[in-house]
């Protein structure tokens, strides 16, 4: 028995026999070509047939893991459309009378090369790229696929890593977990697993080799230990251990359905943060009390212009009877930093986390803050609709936005629309200014929610994107406690509720600590909300 | 002909996609258009010749348009790296 160690990167257990999926891509054979024009054409026509793939992948992942785990397919479109491309494979298939196959990865390797020697990491990365799309269109000549991926054994993938248009070709049915080499717990396989449900470590360095390709193996994905043809005691050991994560699975449920509540009576909502209303149904599965984040960005990423008025209306007003009656509190938009969309032409920044994003944007151009306010409050009749603003710093910000607020339910009621003129508006308490002058906040509106990404990252000064000084990013930090208790405190004095809809929400090491410090509501991902639930009520 | 000077502001310089949407943009034209940077140059039309030539943050590039539309394609390709680069 081999131990090997890793990073648990999506929770769960699984055994099976591994299967590697080599990088490494058969060398096409050099055939001669009869009829060359024949031959480009076919390549042609695999070029094309490519390029529709790639289309409906991107739109795929877009949909199941957002803009930016979906933007790679939209540069591989843009390298199968290149002139240099086409005209490299072609100008092969006639001057050396080829067949199309060896062409294409003769032309792989020609401008993988010129990437490669390039003095600028990012640009040598895009070498892997050229010869990722380039199998494809090979795959496609051939037609036959990868065989590690068209195996009819369920089996548990090992690789260096996994492109996202490896993780895409996966059938989920055959995949019992992953494991890799390379990737953190932010990369794109990490991602994707928790998004699957499917047991995950990466980070296994060298220790993962090869050889172990066809053997039995267990994997962890919680401590993140992998056993490479564990001996009896250690399969009975794990054995019970998945047993036990069973049990665990159906302690919950007795859980589902019934209200939480603090030690002092009081009821704790615990609801779910949600991206589009395609996640209305993980919501209702988790048995969410509402929704405590409904991110709208969805609306604004992976398009070519604002959305209408119309189309928002039609997202928000789904969301809410979803959810029947129970609240759903909707975030304005919170692009800038790390979220761009081309059309907002936005400059470019030294410093997007501290520069113009969220309502910044929203205070700078009101035109496109009122069309989402008009939307919010019209779908505020079908159901009970809260109005959440991000990265609030001052007072005269919120003043601000309450007369835009007001501006929009004027101009709805002269044009005779229905909405609810109570809907609740309140402020995400993210940035240390925030928190500190929360008591003068408090009687500006009706709720906060605390963002305690954004507050940890702003009080620590440490950015949460640099995997290098999460040493120094103490999620637990008695300073960001000590920001959410005064929050909490001044949100009660003022006679308000105070939420918090970050990641912390579903840390249950401070369940005990927030309920104490008298929150009113959890928001977090749907699959954590009984977890949540069960700290709570059990005790 | 018609011609502008830019100096990359954007850290990352002309990376992957944003050189893509350059490119798209470019080919709306019909007017050649072309990429230079001192000696070197590259016809705007084309992704990996862009890519190739590995434009950095604080590099000036100029951009030249000639034929038909040459006006209309300077405007659009200089507001374009005004707001991504």
């Amino acid at each position: 028995m081999t131990v090997l160690h890793g990073e648990g990167v999506s929770r769960g257990v699984a055994s099976g026999k591994l299967r590697f999926l080599s990088r490494n891509a058969q060398a096409q054979p050099r055939r001669e070509a009869a009829d060359p024009e024949a031959e480009a054409a076919r390549f042609d026509k695999a070029r094309g047939e490519a390029i529709v793939q790639l289309a409906q992948l991107y739109v795929e992942t877009r949909a199941r893991l957002g803009e930016e785990q979906s933007l790679l397919f939209k540069i591989h479109q843009m390298m199968l459309e290149d002139l240099d491309y086409r005209e490299t494979v072609t100008g092969l298939i006639r001057s050396e009378k080829v067949c199309a196959e060896y062409a294409v990865d003769q032309a792989a390797a020609q401008f993988s090369a010129m990437f490669t020697q390039m003095d600028d990491r990012y640009m040598r990365e895009r070498a892997a790229d050229v010869l990722d799309v380039s199998r494809r269109v090979i795959r496609l000549l051939t037609g036959r696929e990868d065989d590690a991926l068209m195996e009819a054994e369920p089996a548990i993938i090992a690789a260096d890593d996994l492109a996202p248009s490896e993780t895409a070709r996966l059938d989920r049915e055959r995949v019992l977990a992953f494991i890799t080499a390379k990737g953190s717990a932010s990369s794109h396989t990490a991602i994707f697993a928790r998004t699957m449900g499917i047991p995950a470590v990466v980070g296994l360095g060298d220790s993962l080799l090869e050889a172990y390709s066809g053997r039995e193996v267990f994997v962890d994905g919680t401590s993140g230990e992998v056993y490479v043809e564990p001996d009896a005691e250690t399969v009975a050991g794990l054995q019970r251990r998945r047993a036990a994560e069973d049990e665990r699975r159906s302690y919950l449920e007795r859980f589902r359905g019934r209200e939480a509540a603090a030690p002092d009576g009081r009821r704790v909502l615990v609801c779910a943060n949600i991206g589009s209303p395609a996640d209305l149904g993980a919501a209702l599965t988790g048995d969410a009390d509402g929704v405590g984040l409904f991110r709208s960005e969805f609306l604004y990423l992976g398009r070519d212009d604002f959305p209408s008025e119309e189309d928002q209306y039609r997202a928000y007003r789904e969301a809410v009877e979803a959810m029947g009656g129970r609240t759903v509190v909707v975030r304005t938009l919170d692009i800038g930093a790390d979220k761009q969309a081309d059309y907002f032409r936005l400059p470019r920044e030294e410093n997007p986390a501290m520069g113009m994003r969220a309502i910044r944007i929203c205070l700078t151009r009101p035109q496109v803050f009122l069309t989402q306010l008009r939307a919010l409050y019209r779908a505020s009749a079908h159901g009970k609709l809260a109005i959440m603003f991000p990265m609030i710093t001052s007072v005269a910000e919120v003043r601000r936005i309450k007369e835009i607020c007001a501006q929009a339910r004027r101009e709805l009621e002269a044009e005779g629309k229905p909405f609810d003129g109570h809907a609740e508006l309140g402020i995400m308490i993210e940035t240390p200014a925030a928190a500190v002058i929360s008591d003068l906040l408090a009687r500006e509106v009706d709720f906060f929610s605390i963002g305690t990404n954004d507050l940890t990252q702003y009080t620590l000064a440490a950015d949460r994107q640099n995997a290098a000084i999460e040493p120094f990013c103490d999620r637990h930090h008695e300073a960001v406690l000590r920001l959410i208790r005064t929050t909490v405190e001044n949100a009660h004095g003022a006679g308000i509720w105070a939420g918090i809809c970050g990641e912390l929400a579903a840390d249950a090491a401070l369940t005990d600590i927030f309920l104490d410090m008298g929150v009113d509501e959890l928001s977090m991902t749907p699959g954590s909300i009984l977890e949540i639930k069960a700290r709570i009520l059990d005790r | 002909m018609k011609r502008f000077q830019y100096t990359i502001k954007d850290p990352a310089g002309l990376h992957a996609r944003p050189a893509g949407l350059l490119v798209q943009e470019a080919q709306k034209f019909g007017c050649a258009v072309k990429l230079a940077r001192g000696e070197k140059s590259a016809d705007l039309k084309r992704l990996f010749a862009v890519m190739g030539m590995n434009v950095k943050c604080g590099e000036t590039v100029e951009v030249t348009a000639q034929g038909d539309d040459e006006t209309a394609a300077v405007q659009a390709l200089e507001a374009f790296f005004q707001a991504h680069f």
